[in-house]
């Protein structure tokens, strides 16, 4: 389960001055189900996932991400949670196999474990030809394969995706939304952001709209219709940032 | 403190590393094939054209000595020199290289000899021009044996005996031991090579394993998993100081190579040189650079967080190399040597008590000053290298 409550992140900015990435958002995100962070470029959809991945520490408010609190156990935090957007690239000079192995050491797996983990997965995600290729060898869909692998091989109950399918071609997208169905299918807590309503509509069982850090409205997509009076998703979402 | 963790990023990073062309060429190439490349190879080159120049007849032009039939047909008879005719323009012939030198000999020169007048003769030459050097030699030897004949000449005509010339003899008699002498004519110069390739070891593998994972996306990756920041850096320094020392030990194994190969070329040309190796020396030099790769890594690893590219790392590092340089000198510079002020100075220090004990000197005190400090230095840049990674302004700087 995710759990934020007022969580705020400010940074200092040269020419801005103080700015709120994250200004007290709070929301919930529960076990089986999938909860997308709706908003635009800079809306603070990353810092808000970085902050519950612990990459980054809240400036106020807290979160419980699997039963453990961000700022104060974030090691347990990271060993529970599987994190996956565009920025998380791959070693290049490791192979796939490589690469999901020094993964699911570092979330403290034993030989023997990691081994039944990886081939599990493996066969799974179809990664057999290219498991003993270089990353740098291999294609776009190729790739995501690696980092799904690599978020999954120590079997997390929480995934954090931060745009995963940017920059993606149909087919490549077409993995990853069919890998968060199938996180979701096995009982996980699923947080997404995302600024492709269809996506949203889709997947997403909840959704929250972010908008210069601050949470605008949330609820499941038929109750951001009913509120904003609007017929699709895109045109909730637009009414709501810009009213 | 988790090992596991640290040993898992530790041989990632190596593995990683020793798939990287870059870090190979600046780790094995670079100290394995370049340097003695260059330092053989410029040193035969050098030799080469020495004996070249040498074996080289030189053509000088005689100007007067008409009157003196005596010297000039000496001079003439000469076979190390090939004497010109007489021109007015011998300057411009010396700089334009179509002579190498020319002798003036004064008006009755042989006459004056006779009468014991006191005569200048002079040789004109292209200062700094190695074979107007080696022309206006051959000339000076001649007139010094001719000068040094007409004294003994003059002496035994006064019946005075020849010892009257040379009342006392002054000779040097070397007390350094061998170790001793080759200590201080090529313990200047392996430190500083041994400083430059230990940091330069470090500079490659420190900047990719930084700035490089900032700039290829992969330092997100990493920071998604549960290993603490200190482990994560204690790794990739490890990494790095692995290979600095193996870059450190390989340049040493190369020059120690090479300075053989050098001394059995000599040998085989009639120089012997008096040059010694010491197997004990290198190892202890090795030893005390062990702390000062620590430094090195950790500063470079420090630099490479604080960067937000591999080109911004590299343009902090390149003058970071300069300054290092600066102090790696030391060793060469004469007259300095290592006092408690100098032992404190980082990389000087290094640089001073390496060429000492490759001289078979073992100042214990200064030995532990050095080492001590210079673990000091390394601890003071790896807690530096881990508070900059625990910087979210540093580690995500745009």
């Amino acid at each position: 389960m995710i759990e934020a409550q007022e969580l705020t992140k400010a940074f200092q900015d040269k020419k801005r001055g103080k700015i709120r990435a994250v200004d007290a958002v709070s929301f919930r995100c529960e076990p089986g189900k999938v909860f997308g962070l709706l908003g635009i470029n800079g809306a603070g959809k990353t810092t808000c996932l970085r902050l519950l991945a612990t990459i980054l520490k809240p400036t106020s408010g807290r979160a419980i991400v699997a039963g453990f609190d961000v700022e104060a156990n974030p090691g347990d935090v990271r060993g529970h949670i599987g994190f996956l957007s565009t920025a998380t690239a791959l070693y290049g000079r490791l192979t796939a196999q490589e690469m999901v192995e020094y993964f699911g050491r570092l979330h403290g797996l034993g030989e023997a474990e990691l081994g039944q983990r990886v081939e599990a997965i493996f066969a799974m995600l179809g990664m057999e030809e290219f498991r003993r290729r270089r990353c740098d060898k291999l294609s776009t869909g190729m790739k995501q394969k690696v980092s799904i692998a690599r978020t999954l091989v120590h079997d997390p109950p929480v995934m954090i995706f931060d745009e995963p399918t940017h920059g993606l071609d149909v087919l490549a997208a077409r993995t990853i939304v069919g890998f968060i169905r199938e996180c979701r299918a096995r009982g996980k807590t699923v947080i997404f952001s995302t600024h492709v309503m269809s996506e949203a509509e889709k997947l997403c069982d909840s959704v929250g709209i972010i908008h210069n850090g601050r949470l605008m409205a949330q609820g499941t997509v038929a109750q951001l219709r009913a509120q904003t009076g609007a017929e699709s998703l895109e045109d909730a979402f637009v009414r709501v940032v810009a009213p | 403190m988790n090992l596991r963790d640290i040993r898992i990023i530790y041989r990632k990073e190596l593995r990683d590393m020793l798939r990287d062309r870059r870090t190979i060429i600046s780790m094995v190439v670079v100290p394995v094939l370049v340097m003695p490349a260059l330092m053989l190879g410029m040193g035969t080159a050098a030799a080469k054209l020495v004996t070249r120049a040498r074996q080289e007849i030189p053509k000088v032009m005689v100007l007067g000595g008409e009157d003196s039939p005596k010297t000039l047909g000496e001079l003439k008879g000469l076979k190390t020199i090939e004497v010109v005719a007489n021109s007015a323009d011998y300057t411009n012939l010396i700089s334009e290289k179509k002579i190498r030198a020319a002798v003036k000999i004064p008006q009755g020169f042989d006459a004056g000899l006779e009468k014991g007048e006191y005569q200048i003769v002079e040789i004109y030459v292209y200062a700094g021009e190695m074979k107007s050097g080696f022309g206006a030699e051959t000339v000076e030897n001649f007139f010094q044996r001719l000068r040094e004949r007409t004294v003994r000449e003059r002496v035994a005509a006064q019946h005075f005996p020849e010892r009257l010339l040379k009342p006392f003899e002054v000779r040097q008699t070397n007390v350094a031991p061998p170790k001793k002498v080759s200590g201080n004519l090529i313990g200047a110069i392996i430190p500083y090579l041994l400083i430059l390739t230990c940091m330069m070891g470090a500079m490659h593998p420190a900047v990719d394993l930084t700035a490089g994972e900032k700039e290829r996306g992969t330092m997100e990756t990493l920071l998604c998993s549960p290993v603490s920041r200190t482990h994560l850096v204690l790794g990739k320094c490890l990494a790095v100081l692995t290979t600095s020392a193996a870059t450190t030990l390989l340049s040493l194994s190369s020059t120690g190579i090479c300075f053989e190969l050098g001394k059995r070329m000599a040998a085989s040309g009639g120089l012997a040189l008096p040059l010694t190796m010491d197997a004990m020396g290198l190892a202890a030099v090795f030893l005390m650079m062990l702390p000062l790769a620590i430094f090195f890594s950790a500063t470079m690893v420090a630099i490479g967080l604080f960067s937000r590219s591999s080109k911004e790392a590299h343009s902090y590092v390149q003058p970071l190399l300069v300054i290092t340089i600066m102090p790696a000198v030391a060793s060469l510079l004469p007259g300095v040597e290592l006092n408690s002020g100098l032992a404190l100075v980082p990389v000087v220090n290094i640089s001073l008590i390496s060429k000492e004990l490759l001289s078979g000197t073992c100042h214990w005190s200064y030995i532990a000053i050095i080492f001590g400090s210079t673990c000091v230095y390394a601890a003071l840049a790896v807690t530096a290298a881990v508070a900059l990674f625990k910087r979210e302004s540093v580690l995500f700087r745009t």
